[in-house]
């Protein structure tokens, strides 16, 4: 079971106040889980990544295990305590000037 | 008894002002989507109880959200969670892409930047909202960087007018201070073929076809920051307005100078009169008078805010030329706010209703066409837009 955690506004906009749990087929990668996570969500659409490009959004950062992984490739798999559920993937809106 | 819903957007969510017909006591519901830009929210005038809001962010992109009950309740249009299948598929709403087509994104590469360098179109809000005079499922969505997008299906998925960006003059365009906006859309009640739109800093552009092609419209104008001051595009028109019975009578706010075309954009001459300064943003007429109108004079393109710290709107009932400064209710002294172009509007009770928003979070309503005023609300956020429904 993935955890993704979105930030403040996304959870506003996807109508939800947690995390978000649910089960995706290998492999498990940026790429397929947020094309899950918009499936399940569609009104996030265009919020994290680009409708066409399919690009990371340039105000927004991936992190998961401690580690930033905005700059790894989308088609990379997931660190295996993401894939487990133990550790989110978390979406933050990243901060500028503080 | 009629009622009046005035749709607030600001930089941090939406508000719904709601009265009787009195105007005297106000419920304000909000904010909605909260920590939001809402650039812009507007009823359609066959269905007011949908509404369109353009909910933005630099962070998270562009969302529609619709509401088909008055505000109560809003939806994003196709974005319902764990749709079933259907067509459009999910998310769409919230798709501004730029036709590319091979028949018509030829000329869509690029605009020019600041530095009169070559830039490439680069989508970053709507700025607009103007639904259809007769069908609630069409609205147009005027766009940051400047293009005209349509959505025939209320809102799931939105198309670009490719004839407007794809002027031969479109690499001539320039982002004006705030951007490159397309920021005024009005439909010609009397020809549903007619429709002008306008952009910082590009100019007034007409079509006679629906928005197949487009021309521009803006002889007349002279704009002394542009290399040629009487160019054919290049002009930072700030707002254009009409009134609906008599839809050849345009009014305009440029950058400097008020403006008004007896002849639907074709030619047009200046009206600042006796205005203080004429500067500013938005330009209003009054609903049952088209020779009446109103700005809010800007002490200059430097220093958004209104001359000597005073608040004044100016109204002509001339159709121009001869201004008066309306005061009554507004602070006349140390206000440093501005009325961005967006943030004024009318209801159409028989006693007419004026309204706008402040960058300082109020909004001030007359009631009997600007001669009093008086605030509904004092500390909102910045307001970005009003629009105001006269509900029967």
């Amino acid at each position: 079971m993935i955890r993704v955690s979105l930030p403040a506004h996304l959870k506003t906009l996807a109508r939800i106040d947690t995390e978000i749990c649910f089960d995706i087929k290998e492999p498990i990668t940026q790429r397929t889980l947020l094309d899950a996570l918009e499936f399940r969500f569609p009104m996030l659409c265009g919020t994290i990544r680009d409708h066409v490009t399919k690009k990371r959004r340039p105000f927004l950062r991936f992190f998961a295990c401690g580690e930033d992984l905005s700059l790894e490739s989308p088609d990379a798999p997931l660190p295996s305590a993401v894939v487990s559920g133990q550790e989110p993937f978390l979406i933050i809106g990243s901060v500028a000037g503080g | 008894m009629s009622k009046i819903r005035v749709l607030v957007g600001t930089k941090k969510g939406g508000f719904i002002l709601a009265s009787d017909g009195q105007r005297k006591k106000w419920t304000v519901d909000g904010p909605l989507f909260a920590g939001w830009e809402i650039y812009h929210m507007k009823g359609s005038p066959v269905d007011p109880n949908r509404i369109f809001a353009s909910q933005t962010s630099s962070w998270f992109g562009q969302i529609i959200q619709r509401s088909d009950d008055g505000g109560k309740t809003w939806n994003t249009p196709g974005g319902e969670k764990m749709p079933t299948p259907y067509d459009p598929p999910g998310g769409l709403s919230n798709k501004f892409v730029y036709d590319t087509s091979a028949e018509t994104g030829k000329a869509l590469t690029t605009h020019q930047w600041y530095d009169s360098t070559q830039h490439p179109w680069e989508f970053k809000r709507v700025w607009h909202l103007e639904p259809s005079l007769d069908d609630p499922e069409t609205v147009y969505a005027g766009v940051e960087d400047a293009a005209l997008f349509k959505t025939t299906n209320g809102g799931r998925s939105w198309s670009e007018l490719p004839g407007l960006r794809g002027h031969k003059s479109g690499s001539q365009w320039a982002p004006g201070a705030g951007g490159m906006g397309l920021h005024t859309i009005i439909l010609d009640p009397k020809n549903p073929k007619r429709i002008y739109i306008a952009i910082s800093a590009a100019g007034t552009f007409r079509t006679d076809d629906g928005g197949e092609s487009w021309q521009p419209i803006n002889k007349g104008l002279k704009s002394q920051y542009i290399p040629d001051p009487e160019a054919e595009v290049g002009h930072c028109v700030h707002r254009i307005a009409m009134h609906p019975s008599n839809p050849n009578v345009l009014y305009m706010q440029k950058h400097w100078d008020v403006m008004r075309s007896d002849d639907a954009g074709s030619s047009w001459h200046e009206i600042s009169g006796n205005l203080p300064t004429d500067f500013g943003f938005p330009i209003e007429v009054h609903a049952h008078e088209p020779q009446t109108i109103y700005v809010v004079p800007i002490k200059s393109d430097s220093e958004h805010y209104p001359l000597d710290g005073k608040l004044r709107v100016y109204r002509s009932r001339s159709g121009g030329n001869e201004w008066e400064a309306l005061t009554k209710g507004l602070p006349q002294k140390d206000c440093y706010v501005n009325i961005l172009r967006d943030a004024m509007s009318i209801d159409h009770l028989d006693s007419c209703g004026v309204y706008f928003g402040t960058t300082g979070g109020q909004v001030y309503v007359s009631t009997n066409g600007g001669d009093n005023w008086e605030a509904i609300v004092h500390d909102l956020p910045p307001v970005l837009s009003v629009e105001v429904q006269t509900l029967k």
